[in-house]
């Protein structure tokens, strides 16, 4: 579904250019959900970025569902494919759209059809009735939110989500309930996951397997069976696992 | 036990609103000794409005009443705020959640620890300087000299956080309120924080109350523990035995976490109670 290789990522130019990835490579099978943790700036975050087109300084090879990407520009048919998820639900969704408006113009935007039907089908998705369809985001609570944010995603009914720590932002209580909802539909819709996240037990819960990244170099890749053995090869990740307990 | 460092019955924090009063903090109590008390709860909760109504943070139209808010015997419950500011910063002291936020993005490092070291210790350039160098030592930065003369966003998030840690103990207060002070910090960083405190718990006698959402991370650092739900303290009890918490609340925050060490398929979501809001546990044992 996913192959990387080779993948470097700078921001700026000589002589303040800073590599903030460097020779990262990873493949992702279709339906598997893929970690990616590390520390704040290991570059996590950027890789995600760079996949989704938001990142254009950047070269290496990315291929998505067999098809090479080049550059920042994706076109339509990346977008039915790929969609994102971001940390923060107060940022990603804008104040003055209702949730109507949001799904609406993803699904407009997807060339959908049938715009009133698929919204209902997508608050059901989520977990929100319809009574949530004309809410605006300062009337959701915070995983409420999230799960608007997750059915603007689904609204292209894409084949792999990237999620930039879809949960941290987020009470416990809530992460659980948006953590299940994640495993729910990854079955029903038989989608594969990136996921970004410093929590490894987050990440444990998710994923099946994860590359674990320090200072902009993924250092190791180990199944999440290793992962909570604490097996890594490395140090470093031996020293991340045993924070984290 | 002598006088606790700081006694709180009953505190209230009230909003007027359009529909009614809205109560953030609905009748709190208890006593910190020389410890490390953590307050946990959700959003909302109340942990950090509990916070800024002990340091006389709470902006009207909001309304702090309380029967009683002590420090060393002496009330504080809404001094004039030209006697609480001698208070603040001097006796008690707050460390915020994001050090972005919190430091002047215009004043070197130095100058700030320095300010606020002289404005409530007096004293001339020399002595603030060489006491920020202390405290910068004592909150483990190395090179202390180059980073007093560094800009805020010249520095990392932890060392950010350190500095703010540093900027708080100059001036040696008895009680320091760190609401989720590790938040926004990566793991190893914090294992390095929650040390500095640690020792100054330990070392200087200083009470310390330790906000936080994290459950786990309060259960391993602090003595003692206050659960808040809705405005209230629902639960009280020694961090040792945070897992085995009496309140289905509490009980229900535990279970909702994932944990490497016991995969489960499904988390258990946590079914909130109405009788949370008011019922009492059961009289709280006095720890």
């Amino acid at each position: 579904m996913l192959n990387v290789s080779d993948l470097d990522v700078w921001f700026g130019d000589p002589p303040d250019r800073v590599d903030a990835v460097r020779g990262a490579a990873f493949s992702v099978a279709q339906g598997e959900s893929f970690g990616l943790v590390g520390e704040s700036g290991s570059g996590k975050s950027t890789i995600l970025r760079a996949i989704a087109g938001l990142i254009d300084s950047w070269s290496g090879q990315i291929e998505v569902d067999g098809r090479q990407i080049e550059g920042a520009r994706r076109d339509r048919g990346f977008y039915k494919t790929v969609q994102m998820v971001f940390q923060d639900p107060y940022a990603s969704l804008h104040p003055r759209h209702s949730v109507d408006a949001v799904l609406s113009e993803a699904l407009r935007l997807q060339g959908m059809g049938d715009i009133d039907r698929r919204i209902t089908r997508l608050l059901e998705d989520v977990g929100l009735g319809k009574g949530f369809r004309f809410r605006y985001p300062h009337q959701l609570s915070g995983g409420q939110r999230q799960r608007v944010a997750i059915a603007r995603a689904l609204a292209a009914e894409p084949r792999l989500l990237l999620l930039d720590e879809p949960t941290s932002a987020l009470d416990v209580s809530v992460q659980a309930e948006i953590l299940n909802l994640l495993k729910e539909l990854r079955e029903e819709h038989g989608l594969t996951y990136v996921m970004v996240s410093h929590d490894l037990a987050v990440v444990g819960h998710i994923c099946d397997r994860l590359a674990v990244m320090q200072q902009g170099e993924i250092v190791e890749i180990m199944s999440v069976d290793a992962l909570r053995r604490g097996a890594g090869e490395q140090d470093y990740t031996r020293h991340l696992i045993a924070a984290s307990q | 036990m002598s006088t606790p460092l700081l006694s709180v019955k009953n505190l209230c924090v009230t909003f007027a609103s359009r529909r009614g009063d809205f109560q953030a903090v609905r009748g709190v109590s208890f006593e910190l000794g020389r410890e490390r008390l953590g307050v946990v709860g959700e959003s909302g909760s109340g942990k950090s409005m509990t916070g800024r109504a002990i340091l006389g943070l709470v902006r009207p139209p909001g309304r702090v009443t309380a029967d009683r808010m002590e420090l060393e015997g002496q009330s504080i419950l809404n001094l004039p705020e030209r006697r609480m500011r001698k208070l603040r910063g001097s006796r008690i002291s707050m460390v915020m959640q994001d050090p972005k936020f919190s430091l002047n993005p215009v004043m070197t490092v130095g100058d700030q620890i320095m300010e606020s070291y002289r404005l409530h210790a007096g004293g001339g350039r020399a002595a603030a300087r060489k006491k920020a160098l202390e405290m910068l030592n004592a909150v483990r930065i190395r090179d202390p000299e180059r980073v007093m003369d560094t800009y805020p966003h010249e520095v990392s998030g932890g060392m950010g956080q350190r500095i703010m840690i540093a900027m708080m103990l100059a001036p040696d207060p008895q009680i320091l309120i760190a609401d989720e002070p590790t938040s926004a910090l990566d793991v190893s960083v914090r294992g390095e924080v929650l040390n500095i405190m640690d020792g100054l718990v330990r070392d200087r006698g200083m009470g310390l109350i330790f906000i936080s959402h994290d459950l786990n991370l309060v259960a391993r650092f602090c003595d003692r523990v206050l659960i808040m739900y809705a405005g209230r303290v629902v639960e009280s009890l020694p961090a040792r035995d945070l897992h085995n918490a009496r309140h289905p609340y509490t009980q229900g925050l535990l279970r909702s976490q994932p944990r490497l060490d016991t995969p489960v398929e499904r988390l258990p979501v946590l079914q909130r109670e109405e009788s949370w809001r008011s019922g009492e546990l059961d009289p709280l044992p006095e720890t």
